[in-house]
């Protein structure tokens, strides 16, 4: 089957205007053959405009989509061969659970046996066999987001849309779902891609992810990449949770790396992407979970504070610090069985771990 | 739930027994009575005169042929303006919505002389259609049954696009566009995913503008004229015109009968589609 090896995708200069509002800007993406890649962002930063561009129920004013290399722009959403799941399903009520699976093979004149042999195998594919004859409103909602990705498979789509899928299951069932949609769509070598506001689901599905803000992509990475090494500061702060703190940019100390005098008159050497130039403000960020508490100076790049509240999370506390400055810092550590917290207005030092750094921002 | 508010609903209970259920109940004994001074005993004898006429039953016939015929033509042009309806935004839709509804806010009087003007020898449809060659001779729209027909669908028209532009803007969009992503053009996507899940308002849209339709006494009497013959004429013939009010009301009941069967009839084929929805 030609779902098997998977089609590019590929975004060139995207734009979308509506009136004199910009929804998505200038966007350019290349999404490889069977990947999955996930656009991830808060709601408004365009991310759903560029789903419906891709679907083709949105014609962009600006630029083109292809795939495989050929331009896709004049194919209506019916014959551009894109599978969508959409977040609350759309599953047809009328239809029996048999009849939504076969709808998109029977609209496309496949022939009764042939069309039979694959909703069978599609409804297998999801472990929804015994349910063939019931209808939608019968069943859970993470069965019917099986069917509903067996209705969108059973046409093989050369490109798989997620809707925010999982954004109406429960906690556990979602984790489940999101397994089985990663299995299914490894096993198809399906090219995907993944529409969330959830930074989690994000990060756990997707072999890169396009953060997205104001209709631009602000940074397309590994996972990895996009929690530890930030392209913007924006990207910092939405994914994961980070402490920001303002700062001015002072002279390079002796080894070259770039110095920051914090509010407090405290300096600190931090990393940046972007050339820093002395004098100009900066945003400087650390990950709570980066920073390690001491109780005496551990050295340079240490901050002193003293302990306001204690917030034990289990295998964690994170403790909320003010800074000499009156700045808030809040550090994550781990916590051993029986260990006490720390009281409220104790003295510390929190200091970066030697993997992690200051990262610097333009402000 | 309902019990603690069921002294709220006595006021509408006592005005529907009053104006509904009593009127009804001297309406059937009426029909029953056995002489014209409606004293002695109870019989069949108006109904079997009724069902025993030919001309009687001819009457009834054309008069629930003409409610389908106002109802169709109904469907036809009300479907499409529910959907373009429910696709306008938001201001578009209130001035649809307007437009539709106009006729039920107008004289029913003043608006069938309009129809008049609109369709008689020398009338406006006439003149437009001589005017630009498409007839040779002017068409006898006035007193005609496709007159009335077409008339009947303008006055109903609300009362089959305010039924289905109901359902239809509570249809999820998604539906549709999961529809055309599987592979399904516009059209197929109206008539597989779009129209069986509209069914319900469709049916009640029907059932409202047939009941309207069938019963509309003023515009079939002046637009269909002396000639054309339905039942409310037939009925105020008989009781105002003969005083023959026993036979009256047993064709008021008769009539009445056969719109319950048209109504139970279209209900439950709207049965069979409501699970869904």
């Amino acid at each position: 089957m030609s779902g098997q090896r998977g089609h590019e995708l590929q975004l060139e200069a995207i734009t979308q205007r509506f009136h004199d509002f910009v929804a998505v800007r200038d966007i350019n993406l290349r999404i490889g053959a069977g990947e999955l890649v996930a656009l991830l962002g808060p709601s408004g930063c365009g991310k759903s405009t560029l789903l419906r561009i891709i679907s083709g129920f949105m014609r962009q004013t600006e630029g083109r989509v292809l795939f495989d290399g050929e331009p896709v722009d004049h194919l209506s959403p019916s014959r551009r061969g894109v599978g969508i799941v959409f977040q609350n399903y759309a599953l047809f009520p009328h239809l029996s659970i048999r009849q939504n699976i076969a709808y998109g093979l029977e609209v496309q004149g496949v022939a009764k046996a042939k069309r039979d042999a694959r909703v069978d195998e599609m409804l297998a594919l999801v472990h929804m066999s015994e349910f063939a004859g019931r209808f939608p409103r019968q069943l859970s909602g993470g069965q019917q987001q099986r069917v509903a990705l067996a209705r969108c498979l059973a046409v093989d789509p050369k490109i798989l849309l997620l809707d925010e899928p999982f954004g109406a299951l429960d906690k556990n069932l979602r984790l489940d779902m999101q397994i089985e949609v990663k299995r299914l769509q490894r096993e198809y070598g399906i090219t995907t891609v993944l529409v969330t506001h959830d930074q989690e689901e994000a990060l756990s599905m997707a072999d890169r992810v396009a953060v997205m803000s104001r209709g631009r992509v602000e940074q397309i990475a590994s996972p990895t990449d996009i929690y530890d090494r930030p392209a913007t500061l924006f990207v910092n702060q939405f994914v994961g949770s980070t402490n920001v703190l303002d700062g001015t940019v002072s002279t390079a100390d002796a080894d070259g790396s770039p110095v920051v005098a914090l509010a407090g008159g405290r300096r600190i050497r931090v990393a940046s992407d972007a050339p820093l130039t002395a004098g100009s403000a900066v945003r400087v960020s650390i990950r709570p979970e980066h920073l390690h508490l001491h109780a005496e100076a551990p050295g340079a790049d240490a901050l002193p504070g003293a302990v306001q509240t204690a917030l034990p999370l289990g295998a964690l506390v994170v403790y909320d610090l003010a800074l000499e400055g009156g700045a808030a810092l809040k550090v994550s550590v781990p916590r051993q069985r029986g260990e006490a917290l720390l009281p409220a207005g104790a003295q510390v030092w929190a200091a970066p771990q030697p993997s992690a750094g200051y990262r610097a921002f333009p402000a | 739930m309902a019990a603690p508010r069921a002294p709220l609903t006595l006021p509408l209970t006592a005005l529907f027994a009053a104006g509904f259920v009593a009127p009804l109940c001297v309406l059937l004994m009426l029909s029953l009575a056995a002489g014209d001074d409606g004293s002695a005993g109870l019989t069949l004898a108006q109904y079997a005169r009724f069902l025993g006429d030919r001309f009687n039953l001819s009457v009834l016939g054309s008069t629930l042929l003409l409610g389908a015929e106002a109802t169709l033509v109904c469907l036809l042009f009300g479907f499409p303006v529910a959907w373009v309806c429910a696709r306008a935004g938001a201001r578009w839709q209130s001035v649809l919505i307007f437009l539709v509804v106009l006729p039920i806010l107008t004289s029913v009087v003043v608006r069938t002389f309009s129809w008049i003007v609109i369709l008689g020898r020398q009338g406006l449809l006439n003149q437009i259609l001589l005017g630009l060659g498409l007839i040779d001779a002017p068409l006898k729209l006035l007193y005609s049954e496709a007159g009335v027909v077409l008339v009947l669908a303008q006055v109903q028209m609300p009362l089959m696009v305010l039924p289905i532009l109901t359902v239809l803007s509570r249809l999820d969009p998604n539906l549709a566009d999961a529809s055309r992503a599987l592979g399904a053009g516009e059209w197929r996507t109206l008539w597989r995913v779009t129209l069986p899940l509209v069914m319900p308002g469709i049916i009640a849209g029907c059932i409202l503008s047939f009941a309207a339709s069938i019963t509309a006494f003023v515009t079939q009497t002046l637009i269909g004229g002396a000639r054309l013959l339905y039942l409310p004429l037939f009925i105020y013939q008989q009781a105002v015109g003969a005083n023959d009010w026993p036979f009256a009301a047993a064709v008021s009941v008769v009539f009445m009968i056969a719109v319950l069967l048209v109504v139970v009839l279209l209900n439950g084929f709207g049965r069979r589609y409501e699970k869904h929805v």
